[in-house]
């Protein structure tokens, strides 16, 4: 039982160990400076892998993810290229899809102008239900009725 | 009799958030369960098929650039070995080759022994194949997954993407009009 336990372990080590070791031999980027390498990791969590739809490049392990994220890697070291270059070439292929945040556009206006919009009117809303319930105003004059009910309780004049 | 309307009006008005409510369940169900994220449309469309200068897989010393196919309305195939879902698709690509569809391969992110295996096994309906084995191209073409067919016009002009497996209801109701329609343009 002991030994099982043990080499059972062994064996899960040792296939956590291979697939470290094959990550780390997949993403063997090399880069001229620290500046292109933040720009590397920043653009990979920028951008949507379009196979998987839920992960940026930089979590996904999927084959089209690792290809983009050579792209990406290529264009910053060979091209010296800036974010907006790599981001219109991504968005020429792929679309707005693999923006996570989306550029302004016509299409796009409902996602960036929805929520402002949305709260408007909820506070309009808002609004209209408390000047509706706000209680009467207290200086209202007593009309005649009123005001000869409350003498009489009164007892009348002093 | 005023004050008969007013209650009427404020007993619709309740009814309101429900309305909004109901609206909302509509947009998720559509959302959710009807709409297939699977299918981006192709940033592509309508646009040349991209420069690339790959080599043949069967002939491995030829050439092809995208100047090569221009001429003939063409379907562009992309597919691997390691794709199970281009498998099923793979018999009905032999049906469309043999009533003389014009159909070009792009073995896409595979080993060129594997590729060529397969076509031994199975029948081969591609005129030829282009070897894309890093996925240079597919990224220009911004392909994210196999298979995906693209139509293509005599003038190089991508005119359609379809993600996923073409079979017989693909072909009949999407791709054999606009195939049709592109073969009767004259260059």
């Amino acid at each position: 039982m002991g030994s099982f336990l043990v080499r059972a372990l062994a064996a899960f080590a040792a296939v956590f160990m291979l697939s470290t070791a094959q990550a780390a031999v997949i993403e063997n980027y090399q880069f001229d400076d620290t500046v292109q390498q933040e720009q590397f990791f920043r653009l990979n969590n920028e951008l949507r892998c379009p196979q998987c739809q839920n992960q940026s490049i930089a979590d996904s392990n999927a084959p089209i993810a690792q290809d983009l994220r050579r792209e990406v890697h290529r264009m910053i070291v060979e091209e010296k290229a800036d974010d907006d270059t790599i981001v219109q070439f991504m968005l020429d292929r792929y679309g707005d899809f693999v923006l996570y945040k989306p550029r302004m556009s016509a299409k796009t206006a409902a996602l960036w102008f929805g929520p402002v919009i949305l709260l408007l009117i909820g506070l309009f809303v808002l609004f209209g239900l408390v000047r509706k319930h706000r209680p009467a105003a207290k200086d209202e004059e007593l009309d005649k009725e009123d005001r000869a009910e409350l003498d009489k309780i009164l007892g009348g004049k002093d | 009799m005023s004050n008969d309307k007013t209650v009427k009006k404020s007993r619709l008005k309740l009814f309101l958030p429900l309305a909004f409510f109901l609206t909302f369940c509509i947009l998720l169900y559509v959302g959710l369960f009807l709409e297939d994220k699977k299918e981006l449309p192709s940033a592509l469309l309508n646009d040349p098929v991209p420069e690339f200068s790959l080599p043949k897989l069967k002939q491995p010393n030829e050439i092809v650039t995208q100047e090569t196919l221009k001429g003939q309305v063409y379907l562009l195939n992309v597919w691997g070995s390691w794709c199970p879902a281009c498998k099923v698709e793979h018999p009905y690509l032999v049906k469309l080759a043999k009533r003389g569809v014009r159909i070009i391969g792009l073995s896409y992110k595979d080993e060129d022994a594997d590729a060529l295996r397969w076509l031994q096994r199975l029948e081969d309906p591609y005129t030829f194949n282009i070897v894309d084995k890093d996925g240079r191209l597919g990224v220009d073409l911004g392909v994210y997954g196999a298979p995906e067919t693209f139509l293509v016009d005599k003038k190089g002009i991508i005119r359609y993407k379809h993600v996923g497996i073409v079979d017989q209801r693909v072909w009949v109701e999407v791709l054999k009009p606009k195939y049709g329609q592109l073969q009767k343009e004259v260059l």
